[in-house]
């Protein structure tokens, strides 16, 4: 029994040291890997020593904001979230019959399957700005081209949630409804639809709240919204007026969050 | 009246899960199917309201085959047969009311079903049964707020509600614990003998069938081997229902273990 | 006994039955659903767009899908004539290389230095944030301090921070680095800040017990509790910013995004097709590697 104990006992100070060995190398791993990183980028030293004076004087120059500039801005911020919310319907409508397809329990074969499950990663794996560069290409610089942007970017998200959401539906939960002599129609309305809206009403509220944030952005290549507006600000040097857009995407985009953070509370 | 005749079904995977079951059940008679895992019970149960569609046989329900029907005649019949889960099969985030409620979809349109606008005697014959199974004031709660037992009732709520001609009830009692276990049983007789229907039940626990039954039917391997009233089944009976040749079940079958099998030659005796 | 209940004997129950609302009644849960409906409306009649531009539209992404295949990688195989029995029988010889490739390649190095750089010095500034952030662990004042620096990293999206850094400063990969750097906190000093707030105080009493300074509790009392998490949420945000990174360079902050928005400047499909499949390859790995590390950790 002694023996034994002490055994274990120094087993385990063994593993004890192997697992911290292998921590150290690792931590060394990831600073050699940051160094070598940081020297891939060629950053030139006399950059980082004028830094911070330049950061100070860039804020100088943005305070205070201009405030005469405030009323521009509002069309703008409204088509920023026209495009947040359009873009999310969009998305919703075209995720629905992706996550029906990439739903184990619903596609109606293995080659559907597989045809929902890579319309989900195409939409995911592509960054938002990517969508509106190609969509600026095909439509023309403004809304419409943000608009599908979002949608499409947003479509992989949803659809990949969703799916989940219907792979989790009891089963016999419906089939119950069924069995009351009910139509698809009904049981649907009964079986499916209180099982799935929940959760498919917050991933829409919360997907929009996204979307608000990503709509700021892709303005800079030209497909609508606060960022073309921010973006020719930037190019005038005008930094009162990049503060004051600053400051109006801060108040829009945690309202957003807020209000999208209360409504997934308020259903379950 | 349901009469079932030499129904069969084969799964697409090849399971014979029936192989020719021919019964009767009628009047207010409260009848148990019992039988090892696998026999064929629950199959037996859904091939009767076409949950699952069965190979072959008849099943006529008064005098109407359900087996041959367009879904909408399908729909219509099912609005006679209340079926009662192990799982319960409610909807979690509907109310109970809801859920009590959607035994009445076949009878309400579309929209009024979406508008949760059911007729006024529709609303009165819930809440009085929510009542009767002991469940009255729980029509504002959510289906998940309720105990295993509690949801159970809410299931037979929503058959009853349905006023069908036959209740269809499997393993009622398997989620639950041996009180709320007989309180179900108590509330299955009780609706039998006052509303008039029968009642079959695939149960599990053998003493609760033997004690609740009018009628036990034996279930081995997709077939009837026996049929009899509860104090005929003796030691003989279920070594036919539990041993008689399907082995393979045995671990999964608690129950006959505690009997000692070395007394009584294991002979599968057809009745 | 005939039949169910007859119907005198449940007349006294109410035929009435209404769904219950989480609003306050049902006058509150109509007029709440037509706002929301009159919302989407005005959205959708603000940014009404004549179908037949949309209609136009398909003509021209057809015309931009078929010019962006076949993807052009720079890389080509070279073939040469070898005489077999008289006949010239070409096999490849060779990778030929060209600028492009090489372009490809170096944008996607410096994405990841980019990356690995921002994760590095983003985690350690997001930590006394993550601190600062903590309602248990620090003085209400701070914790507001703390709470506005996460919740205006998280509004600004990096690309914002990124065209400003571009634009005021100047410089091209630093300028991704810094708006990475910026956009960390808004991510892993919330996750880490939440984590803290939930550790176990009497580990922290005990340490204080010992008469140790604040900075002292922190270190042993509360950053053992912890550290997985912090490794965790470390490689969680690494994979995030590789993505990120991929797109600082549309608006000149380095890394890939810079050779894609100049091959379609250009007009040259092929080649941002490559890039576009390059970036969705390196994104995919690095999702995958952080998956498995995260499991490794925990
Ligand atoms: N959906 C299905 N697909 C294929 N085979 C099935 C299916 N459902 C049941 N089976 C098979 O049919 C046979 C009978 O199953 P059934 O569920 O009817 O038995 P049971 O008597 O209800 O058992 P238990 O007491 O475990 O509920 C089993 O062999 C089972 O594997
Ligand atoms: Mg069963």
């Amino acid at each position: 029994m002694a023996t034994e104990s002490i055994e274990t006992a120094g087993e385990w100070d063994r593993f004890d040291r192997r697992e911290r060995l292998l921590r150290y190398v690792a931590l060394l791993g990831t600073v050699l890997l940051t160094y070598v990183s940081w020297q891939a980028l060629n950053v030139r030293y006399s950059y980082l020593v004028t830094a911070p004076e330049m950061t100070l004087n860039l804020f100088r120059r943005m305070y205070p904001p201009d405030a005469t500039y405030a009323p521009e801005i509002v069309a703008p911020m409204i088509a920023t979230i026209n495009i947040a919310v359009v873009g999310t319907i969009l998305a919703i409508v075209m995720a629905i019959p992706v996550a029906y397809l990439g739903a184990r329990n619903t596609t109606p074969n293995r080659y559907t399957y597989g045809l929902g499950k890579f319309l989900i990663v195409a939409s995911r794996s592509v960054h938002v700005i990517i969508w509106a560069i190609v969509f600026v290409i095909v439509f023309g610089t403004g809304t419409l081209a943000g608009i599908l942007a979002v949608a499409f970017r947003s479509v992989g998200f949803l659809a990949k949630l969703i799916s989940e959401e219907i792979e989790e539906i009891d089963r016999t939960a419906v089939e119950a409804v069924e069995a009351t002599g009910a139509n698809g129609l009904k049981t649907m309305l009964y079986g499916i639809v209180p099982q799935v809206k929940p959760a498919f009403i917050g991933l829409s509220v919360y997907r929009w709240d996204i979307n608000v944030r990503e709509a700021t952005i892709i303005g800079f290549v030209g497909a609508g919204g606060i960022g073309m507006e921010l973006q020719t600000r930037i190019d005038f040097f005008d930094w009162s007026g990049v503060l004051t857009i600053l400051l109006a995407i801060l108040v829009v985009v945690i309202f957003s969050e807020l209000l999208s953070a209360w409504v997934r509370g308020k259903v379950r | 009246m349901l009469s079932v005749e030499n129904l069969a079904k084969t799964y697409d995977s090849g399971d014979e899960a029936l192989k020719g079951v021919s019964m009767e059940v009628s009047g207010n008679e409260l009848v148990a199917i019992i039988g090892p895992s696998g026999a064929g019970k629950s199959t037996f149960i859904r091939c009767i309201n076409q949950l699952t569609t069965p190979t072959a046989g008849s099943v006529l329900l008064d005098d109407v085959e359900l087996t041959e029907l367009s879904t909408g005649k399908l729909r219509d019949e099912r609005r006679n047969m209340g079926m009662i889960f192990q799982e319960y099969g409610l909807v979690d985030r509907l109310t109970v009311m809801e859920n009590v409620l959607s035994g009445r979809l076949g009878y309400v349109s579309m929209w009024n079903a979406f508008r949760r606008n059911f007729p006024a005697d529709d609303v009165r014959h819930a809440r009085a049964t929510l009542d009767r199974v002991g469940l009255g004031g729980m029509e504002d709660k959510r289906a998940d707020e309720l105990s295993g037992g509690q949801r159970q009732r809410v299931g037979i709520a929503r058959a009853v509600v349905q006023r069908p001609k036959i209740l269809l009830v499997d393993e009622p009692t398997s989620s639950l614990d041996p009180e709320s276990s007989r309180a179900v049983m108590d509330l299955l007789t009780e609706i039998a003998r006052e509303d008039d229907i029968p009642v079959l039940i695939n149960i599990h626990e053998v003493e609760l069938a033997l004690e609740y039954a009018d009628r036990v039917v034996g279930f081995a391997d997709g077939r009837i081997v026996f049929e009899g009233a509860p104090d005929e089944v003796d030691e003989d009976v279920r070594d036919t229902i539990y041993r008689g040749g399907t082995e393979g079940s045995l671990e999964a079958e608690p129950e006959p273990a505690t009997e000692s099998d070395d007394e009584r030659p294991a002979t599968p005796t057809e009745r | 006994m005939s039949g169910e209940l007859a119907d005198s004997e449940f007349a006294s129950y109410d035929g009435e039955w209404e769904r219950p609302t989480v609003f306050y009644n049902t006058a509150v849960k109509y007029l709440v659903y037509a706002v929301v409906l009159v919302f989407l409306v005005w959205n959708v009649v603000n940014v009404w767009v004549p179908i037949d531009r949309l209609l136009r539209g398909f003509g021209s992404a057809w015309l931009l899908v078929t010019s962006m295949f076949p993807p052009d990688f720079g890389v080509s195989i070279v073939v040469t004539p070898v005489q077999v029995g008289g006949y010239n029988v070409f096999v490849p010889s060779a990778l030929a290389v060209d600028n492009d490739a090489l372009r490809l390649w170096s944008g996607m190095i410096e994405t990841l230095a980019m990356s690995i750089v921002a994760t590095a010095i983003g985690v350690v500034i997001s930590v006394p944030i993550a601190v600062m952030a903590a309602e248990n662990l620090v003085p209400r004042p701070v914790y507001v301090v703390g709470r506005a620096i996460v919740s205006v990293s998280r509004a600004l999206h990096e690309l914002v921070i990124g065209i400003i850094v571009v634009v005021g400063f100047g410089f091209g990969a630093l300028a991704g680095v810094i708006a990475l750097v910026f956009a960390t906190p808004g991510f892993l000093a919330k996750l880490l800040a939440e984590d803290l707030e939930d550790i176990d105080p009497t580990q922290m009493d005990a340490i204080r017990s010992t008469g140790a300074s604040p900075i002292q509790v922190l270190l042993y009392g509360v950053a053992p509790q912890v550290m997985p998490r912090l490794i965790g949420l470390s490689i969680y945000r690494w994979d995030i910013n590789i993505r990120a990174a991929t797109i600082l360079g549309v608006v000149g902050a380095g890394g890939i995004g810079n050779v894609l928005i100049r091959s379609f400047d250009r007009y040259d499909y092929q080649y941002s097709m490559a890039i576009i499949l390059s970036i969705i390859a390196v994104v995919i790995v690095g999702e995958v590697a952080s998956a498995v590390a995260r499991r490794r950790v925990q």
